[in-house]
């Protein structure tokens, strides 16, 4: 296959501890860790792995984001991608704006393969790659922990309730990482170096024209109700009895 | 009224009560009235385990030789297709659900809603963001179907004793043959399932290997309680994938969770938030744990756990 597109979302660092704003604008993101969305990084992960198989002779990393998502990129670069494209937007899009984003770069690029991350840690939809599957008219393989290409088709593993689930997808297709499809790789400060060189193309997200979906309105943000402080026990017998105040054996 | 269009989840004998726990969330719309659809070669008997929900209008049985196993992507394009006297189609927050229910939502032109906390009005619902840190009130467009994940900690399954009618229909839709299932491994085990236990019994990565996991199931077994993991302990090896529990794995809602050399990672806890009563047993008194345990105490498991399973 010639090429493989990968997205890479900038979102909090998975460290992070988000605090509420005061006022149920947002979560305060002033001075806070950003990071590549830790499923996407493993998304890039594989693609290098299958390029270096020689399975994919190119892969392409995409964000849509505002311009600091530069710095994501040029770490999927280091990484060992081989071009980026920064999808800029400063306001927040929505899941199926996201894919159609995707599905206008897929015409453009023409790739065989796409690999996202199942969902990103900010808001935890786990919605784009599924999305972008049914309006691209192609399959899915969601929650992949294992791929394997086989010329015209993949077989992939997926993590589900109930276990393992081995699908056979035909290619063109969208992929969807999990945790343990692989471990990324440590970039080393050489590579660094040389994706400064490597080209990073900027694209207003207005130039894509396409067709905004009827918006989510996110109206007000709080924090999650606190569980009571408990109590500690000395000793197997004191635990014993304070299930047993509870009702609880 | 509030047309909604719920699809079951079932392994094709039995349905899953994920399915009534989508129902309970329903309900709670202004004037709901609730449509089940059952996708199956042979949709029968789990249709009439289906009709048995309360709070259930009706019950739909689509019958295709494509939907013996559950691919998004040919259930998505049966839903779509009956979707327009519908005003909702919900799904639970399963991996049957978040795999479905996006794929549906793009067909229809929509975004999707995920993971419903509480309903708040006809267009709006909370629902959790940043593995659980923050609650976000969101609002879907009116004059547009609304496709949601329904999460499932959230929400009581729905009683039965209802006896709702079952309609038979064909599908008409076109289904794709690019998606094709190969297997399921599945590690059958007899005690309770994880998502549905009342008590649940989770080692991390202080069990140190699959045999020491063992002391994990005695507990268990003496307590009736399912089994479940942290990511760390699935990663390495001790435990299959199935029992992960977090924001990447099950969210759960037992009434008691024991949580056993496990630190308390907010990925993990973001899965037992709903929890009744949360043990910690842990040898370091400043694990994260202990912050939102019920009931803690420091010590080292490898003493601490036989002693609790003899003691029970
Ligand atoms: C994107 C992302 C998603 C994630 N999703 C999940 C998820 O869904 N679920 C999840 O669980 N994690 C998830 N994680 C991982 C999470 O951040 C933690 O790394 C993980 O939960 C740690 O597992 P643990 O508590 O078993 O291990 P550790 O953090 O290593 O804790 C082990 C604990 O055992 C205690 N201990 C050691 N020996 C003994 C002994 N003899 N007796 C008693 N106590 C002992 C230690 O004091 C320590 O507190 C995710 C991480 C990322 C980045």
């Amino acid at each position: 296959m010639d090429k493989i597109l990968v997205g890479l979302k900038r979102a909090v660092d998975y460290n992070v501890r988000v605090r509420v704003r005061n006022d149920g604008s947002g979560v305060e993101t002033d001075g806070v860790k950003m990071s590549i969305n830790p499923f996407d990084e493993i998304a890039l992960e594989e693609a290098l792995r299958i390029k270096e198989r020689g399975e994919a002779s190119e892969v392409i990393v995409v964000s849509i984001g505002p311009a600091e998502a530069q710095q994501q990129l040029r770490t999927g670069l280091a990484m060992g991608a081989d071009r980026a494209i920064l999808v800029e937007s400063s306001e927040s899009i929505d899941p199926l704006d996201r894919a159609r984003v995707f599905l206008e770069l897929i015409n453009r690029e023409q790739p065989g393969l796409v690999i996202l991350g199942k969902q990103a840690i900010d808001d935890d939809n786990n919605q784009t790659g599924q999305m972008l599957a049914a309006i691209w008219d192609r399959p899915q393989a969601s929650f992949a922990s294992k791929v394997e290409l086989n010329g015209d088709s993949a077989r992939v593993t997926r993590e589900v309730d109930a276990g393992l689930e081995t699908i056979e997808i035909d290619l063109p297709a969208v992929i969807t990482t999990d945790l343990r499809l692989n471990e990324p790789r440590y970039v080393k400060l050489p590579d660094i170096m040389k994706a400064k060189k490597k080209p990073l193309d900027q694209v207003p997200l207005a130039e894509f024209k396409i067709e905004r979906s009827p918006a989510l309105e996110e109206t007000f943000f709080e924090p999650p109700s606190a569980r009571q402080k408990g109590v500690m026990v000395n000793d197997v017998a004191g635990l014993v009895s304070a299930l047993k105040d509870k009702g609880l054996i | 009224m509030a047309k909604v269009l719920i699809i079951a989840e079932h392994d094709g004998t039995e349905l899953n009560p994920s399915t009534a726990k989508c129902v309970t969330c329903a309900a709670q719309l202004p004037e709901a009235d609730i449509t089940i659809a059952v996708f199956s070669n042979s949709p029968g008997a789990v249709a009439s385990q289906a009709a048995t929900i309360e709070s259930v209008n009706r019950v739909l049985a689509v019958a295709d030789d494509s939907s013996e196993h559950a691919l998004a992507a040919t259930l998505a394009p049966q839903i779509v297709a009956l979707m327009g006297d519908y005003d909702y189609a919900f799904g639970p927050s399963t991996t049957f659900g978040k795999d479905l229910m996006p794929r549906v939502a793009a067909l229809a032109g929509v975004n999707q809603i995920s993971d419903i906390m509480s309903v708040e009005g006809s267009h709006t619902f909370k629902r959790p963001v940043y593995a659980g840190n923050a609650i976000v009130t969101v609002k879907a467009p009116d004059g547009h179907p609304v496709v949601a994940t329904v999460r499932t900690a959230s929400w009581p399954a729905a009683g039965t004793g209802n006896s709702a009618s079952v309609e038979e229909i064909a599908n008409n839709a076109a289904v794709p043959s690019h998606t094709r299932f190969v297997e399921l491994q599945s590690g059958k085990s007899d005690r309770p399932d994880l998502q549905t236990a009342a008590r649940v019994v989770s080692g991390g990565r202080a069990l140190g290997s699959s045999e020491n996991f063992d002391i994990i199931y005695a507990l268990a077994d003496k307590l009736d309680a399912g089994v479940g993991a942290s990511r760390a302990a699935v990663d390495a090896g001790y435990v299959p994938n199935d029992m992960q529990v977090g924001q990447t794995g099950k969210i759960i809602a037992p009434e008691l969770y024991v949580a056993i050399g496990i630190s308390g990672a907010i990925q993990h806890l973001t899965g037992i938030k709903d929890a009744g009563t949360i043990v910690a047993i842990n040898k370091d008194e400043e694990a994260p744990i202990f912050d939102v345990a019920d009931i803690g105490l420091v010590g080292d498991l490898f003493s601490i756990v036989p002693e609790l399973t003899d003691a029970l």
